[in-house]
């Protein structure tokens, strides 16, 4: 709409988010040929980091926007590579188990949903990590997984480790992006709306007309699916399965970690979280326990300094967007005469103020 | 839906409403037509609000029946119930805190009156000018003042477009002026043909909108009917004055 107009405009977008939206596509692209000239071992780090994005998209969805704050994540994480598992052996082709698994994980968040959303805050999360303990024995009882011995993907050895590591590659940025870009429509649209005014108050969202249980079964099971495509893509990965290492709650405080560090509640932040988490891994990873120490100190800064995180600091201080899923009002220069387009036109005994 | 313009567009009949042993709402027998502007008084812990609560749907009545529209919908949450035309507004205003002003009243927009895209902004934005909050369209809701609370309590409330409102002191705090502006905006939602129901403690504001006025006690309906003579109701004046013991 043109500058002079006397309505007021609504803007989704900014000049930054509309380059934002360029590069995007030109980063990905990049990523799309960048195994030709990567080494085997960057390439399954860069594989890694993908993943490493989607948990912390999914967490950041499901607790920043949704307000659903969870520590039991990690069961989605481990039934999707454990479902791959059971797939595979069954005689599915690997690569499409991964996938099948994923869908499993979401049909089975829906009937988890209907009791889960019905605790609250802090009795949701820790109820979720409850439910990720049970799973985690449950899965224990499949004589296929040998308890804690663990078994492996082993149906993948049939292909070349080059060809493979490539594909798993593709297949973890393909899944990334397509999720990113479901969240990112969800968030955008008026479901995403919904989703926010239920995490600020679930009372008044459901006085203006928001379906509540709805809202969050939706949010719920979209982030359940997500991890779950994450933990089928990390078996395919490591080859191995062992319960305790992909139902273990570490999967989740990570998710925390790269969410408050790179800034709850904003789509940005969860993937510039990751994209940290992935750097401090890829540097101090190999320093044992100072690792761990480092990264429990740095959330424990970021919550004290910089509650908003990287990108939410950011965001405030300069006016930073470049995904926005928010609205913002342009009034024209003459908003406050009154005489505006003619839906506003009833509203005339209103004295406006500036 | 009963045509006849003088059907009941909301009804409770038999309403009981219990906190345990402490009984709110007792025995509270109501109806209203569409085009009517009710107030309610009574001192604190008459059962105002309690009475609006149950009304809207936020929480289900021990016993009775609430019906509006024609329907049954004692069994309906508030969802339900204001996408039928049936909205509240908040006595301790409930902003969407880390959403902006017009995200705030979008949702109500989109959500309660069901709206696409476009109309859900003209719907938003105009409800925002009614209630003349355009001007901190963008701010977060956390920001604001009471004041601007309350207005957005009300414009949030506005576009879910209701055809019965339901407003709980949204009056409270407010200068003369500001009382006033409010008045104004108020009387506009009467010439949109939009029913009210108006909990107000500060009654000379009351007046200026309601045709009928309701005066509750301990639980109770104890008068209602014209405003004036309401007011002048022995028992309305021991009561809402704070008299004596009955």
């Amino acid at each position: 709409m043109s500058a002079v107009s006397n309505s007021p405009v609504i803007e989704r977008g900014t000049s930054a988010s509309r380059i934002s939206a360029i590069a995007v596509v030109v980063i990905i692209a990049l990523l799309a040929v960048a195994p030709h000239f990567l080494s085997a071992g960057a390439v399954d780090r860069m594989t890694a980091l993908f993943i490493y994005v989607i948990l912390a998209a999914m967490w950041n969805a499901l607790a920043g926007f949704g307000g659903l704050v969870s520590v039991g994540q990690q069961v989605f994480f481990g039934l999707g590579a454990y479902f791959a598992i059971r797939l595979a052996d069954a005689g599915l082709n690997p690569f499409a188990s991964l996938f099948v698994s994923a869908i499993i994980v979401g049909a089975i968040s829906w009937p988890m949903s209907l009791f889960m959303l019905r605790l609250k805050n802090g009795e949701f999360a820790i109820g979720m990590w409850v439910i990720a303990a049970l799973t985690h024995l449950l899965v224990n009882l499949d004589r296929l997984v040998q308890g804690e011995t663990g078994t492996s993907l082993i149906s993948l050895n049939v292909y070349d480790a080059g060809a493979r590591r490539a594909t798993i590659y593709w297949l973890a940025l393909a899944s990334m992006t397509a999720l990113l870009a479901i969240l990112f429509g969800l968030l955008r649209g008026s479901t995403g709306a919904a989703i926010r005014a239920i995490r600020d108050n679930e009372d008044a969202a459901a006085s203006v007309g928001v379906r509540v249980t709805g809202t969050k079964r939706l949010l719920f099971v979209l982030a359940a699916f997500g991890i779950g495509i994450a933990g089928a893509l990390w078996l395919a990965t490591s080859i191995t399965f062992q319960p305790k290492t992909y139902f273990n709650v570490q999967w989740t405080a990570y998710m925390i970690f790269m969410v408050l560090v790179g800034g709850i509640g904003t789509f940005e932040g969860a993937i510039l979280g990751a994209l940290l988490f992935f750097l401090i891994e890829t540097w101090f990873g190999g320093t044992g326990v100072w690792y761990l120490i480092g990264l429990g100190a740095t959330a424990v800064l970021f919550s004290l300094f910089l509650p908003r995180g990287l990108w939410g600091t950011l965001e405030e201080r300069f006016g930073l967007r470049l995904l926005p899923v928010g609205y913002r009002v342009r009034l024209p220069a003459n908003a406050t005469d009154g005489d505006t387009a003619s839906t506003l036109q009833q509203a005339t005994t209103q004295r406006e103020k500036a | 839906m009963n045509g006849s313009p003088n059907a009941a567009i909301l009804s409770a009949a038999g309403i009981q409403k219990r906190f345990g042993a402490l009984v709110v709402l007792d025995d509270i027998d109501f109806a209203m037509n569409a085009d009517e502007a009710i107030g309610i008084v009574g001192p604190n812990g008459a059962g105002k609000t309690t009475l609006l609560s149950v009304l809207s749907g936020a929480f289900p009545p021990s016993a009775g029946t609430v019906a509006f529209r024609g329907g049954d919908v004692t069994a309906l949450p508030a969802t339900a119930r204001c996408r039928l035309g049936l909205v509240r507004t908040h006595q301790v205003p409930k902003p969407f805190s880390g959403m902006t002003t017009f995200e705030n009243v979008f949702v109500a927009a989109s959500h309660g009156a069901g709206l696409g895209r476009d109309e859900a902004y003209e719907e938003a934005l105009a409800s925002l000018k009614l209630c003349g909050m355009l001007g901190v369209a963008n701010r977060r809701a956390e920001t604001l003042g009471l004041l601007d609370r309350k207005r957005l309590e009300l414009a949030r409330a506005l576009a879910a477009r209701p055809t019965l409102l339901l407003l709980d002191e949204i009056g409270g705090g407010l200068t003369d002026g500001e009382a006033s502006e409010l008045v104004d905006t108020i009387k506009e939602l009467r010439r949109r043909k939009i029913g009210i129901v108006w909990i107000e403690h500060i009654v000379h504001i009351l007046l200026q909108v309601a045709e009928r006025l309701i005066c509750m006690d301990a639980g109770k309906i104890i008068a209602d009917g014209e405003p004036q003579a309401v007011m002048a109701d022995p028992e309305v004046v021991r009561a809402y004055l704070g008299g004596g013991p009955k």
